[in-house]
């Protein structure tokens, strides 16, 4: 567990915030909890500076108040970084890192269709996954979503009426 | 000339699955790239957070009917890795021997995909005749073709006897004869070669920025393998070699997979050498303390990665699955640029992609209501409303065409 012990060395004396904050799991797995205003520095000092090449993956979750999001970035070696941050449900912003990982944009447009996440800086382009047509401020993968949602007032089957 | 946009699906050119490919072209070439995906959106993930972990590991078997084995051992890894269950050594190597069979499957798939794409069809006819001798052993072994439901929390639910792991080597054997001549095809055979070669490029640089994934980045040298990286299973005892190439295109993605298939040979043959004795199953609890887990797993296709959270009940609090094809979905419009519009089926069909796996969740749709029918003209007003809201109009084409019928 040496490997996993420096990297975690290295990111404390980068960022002393993040002292108690970093989880060694098992071999090659690392947790860290950054907060939203650190988030960035972290974020590309990691992808920058450490050699976390490859976004895994940007998991999103219904926490209660906040929306949890984790990036999971990986080394050429096998370690995975899971870097979590939060934002308020009332307020859901995240800034995007599709300019340090291009190919994330996907990743990030599922956060914005199926958990409302709002992401600043990224790029236009078209929705992915939900349907176009699909009624607006419903996000499925909400713990308070469920599909009897869709029907009612602003529900599916009037979109479709409308056209 | 000017620039001409053509929508390529949701009905697919190159394979049986609903996708959007929206190419601006300048004459023969494309010069713009867009995608439209979600077609095949299911809801697997929402629908995980209502169901037990058990019932839980055959809904995730059906995210893909290719890599089924794949996905259910990676979501039971991070399972038992949360509830911290050591599996027997022997269900180890039974998962590992399933896992290996079935990237032959898929990769002999793909190569017959890849020669129908490219006129080629012989190949899909070899190279699927063989594909039968690996689905029939999966048969006999598993009782299905597909979906063979080996796993269970904390072991496997069938042992395979001497005489079937017997038949096994029989079909390797056959596979292995039949492979080298399907590599002196692909690396010798003057048409295939000049029909892949330098179709799809992809720099080593774009594969590196665009997070691409299994055979399609070790085309362009990214020397990524989660079984040799992040090692699970038993790939930690076993010896096998990496495949990387350097040609960054369609050729270089066919070479990888077909001497891929031959260390895939290699390794069964290593694994029902090494093949442990004992059980084959521990037992498991039917609530998982509350934890989390991220596991990895090198599919057919490349790193397929789940999250697992649980919450200390019998059900999982959020279930995370990034499947190999949307990691390398967003290589396909930089591959594409600059070519010409016939090579995009085999270009697209060049990175393996499972529509099904890349779309997993959501779009729960209730079986009730009335119901709509729709006449046919009312279909094909609806069409072109749709494609115009694309951005995609006809209505000049369809003009001057009338004009000339005049």
């Amino acid at each position: 567990m040496a490997n996993e012990e420096a990297i975690k060395k290295e990111l404390t004396d980068k960022f002393p915030f993040l002292a108690d904050k970093i989880v060694i799991k098992r071999e090659r797995r690392l947790f860290a909890d950054v907060g939203q205003d650190h988030f960035r520095e972290v974020f590309e000092h990691a992808a920058k500076k450490m050699d976390f090449v490859h976004l895994c993956i940007i998991t999103g979750l219904d926490d209660g108040d906040n929306l949890l999001f984790i990036y999971h970035m990986a080394r050429m070696d096998g370690t995975v970084l899971n870097v979590k941050t939060t934002a308020p449900k009332s307020n859901p912003v995240i800034k995007t890192i599709t300019d340090i990982f291009p190919g994330g944009v996907i990743y990030e447009r599922e956060l914005v269709d199926l958990l409302g996440a709002k992401v600043e800086g990224l790029p236009p382009g078209k929705r992915y996954p939900l349907p176009d047509d699909w009624p607006a401020n419903q996000y499925p993968l909400r713990k308070d979503w469920n599909p009897d949602m869709l029907e009612g007032k602003d529900g599916r089957k009037e979109e479709v009426k409308n056209g | 000339m000017a620039k001409v946009t053509i929508p390529i699906g949701p009905q697919h050119p190159a394979l049986k699955e609903p996708e959007c490919f929206i190419v601006t072209l300048d004459g023969e070439r494309i010069s713009h790239m867009d995608m439209r995906l979600g077609y095949n959106h299911r809801g697997v993930e929402k629908a995980c957070e209502a169901r037990t972990y058990v019932q839980d590991i055959y809904l995730i078997e059906r995210v893909c009917g290719i890599c089924s084995h794949s996905h259910s051992t990676c979501f039971v890894q991070a399972v038992e890795e949360i509830a911290g269950l050591q599996i027997p050594p022997r269900a180890t190597y039974i998962r590992t021997l399933v896992a290996e069979l079935e990237r032959i499957h898929s990769h002999l798939l793909w190569l017959g995909v890849a020669g129908h794409e490219i006129g080629f069809d012989t190949l899909l006819m070899y190279t699927w005749r063989d594909r039968e001798a690996v689905m029939d052993i999966f048969a006999a072994l598993t009782g299905n073709r597909v979906n063979y439901g080996m796993n269970t929390l904390g072991g496997v639910r069938r042992d395979f006897t001497k005489e079937q792991l017997a038949e096994v080597l029989k079909v390797v054997d056959i596979c292995e004869e039949r492979t080298k001549y399907y590599i002196e095809v692909c690396t010798q055979e003057p048409t295939l070669i000049n029909r892949l070669t330098g179709v799809g490029t992809l720099s080593h640089e774009d594969a590196m920025r665009l997070g691409t994934v299994g055979p399609t980045g070790r085309a362009s040298a990214v020397d990524k393998d989660v079984r040799r990286d992040d090692p699970y299973l038993a790939y930690k005892d076993l010896s096998f070699k990496v495949i990387i190439d350097n040609h960054n295109d369609v050729f270089g993605r066919a070479v990888v997979r077909v001497l891929e298939l031959m260390e895939s040979y290699k390794l069964i043959r290593e694994i029902i050498a090494k093949m442990p004795d004992g059980p084959v199953t521990v037992k498991a609890p039917r609530k998982i303390q509350a934890g989390e887990a991220f596991s990895r797993y090198e599919a057919p296709r490349g790193e397929d990665t789940h999250y697992v959270k649980a919450n200390g009940t019998d059900k999982p609090e959020r279930v995370r699955v990034r499947a190999p094809t949307m990691a390398n979905l967003q290589s396909v419009a930089k591959m594409l640029e600059n070519n010409n519009l016939a090579d995009v089926p085999i270009a697209i069909a060049a990175i393996d992609p499972c529509f099904s796996c890349t779309d997993r969740m959501i779009g729960i749709r209730r079986g009730r209501g009335t119901g709509n029918s729709m006449r046919w003209d009312d279909l094909r007003n609806y069409g072109v409303k749709w494609y115009r809201k694309q951005g995609i109009d006809f209505t000049d084409l369809n003009r001057k065409l009338a004009k000339k019928q005049e």
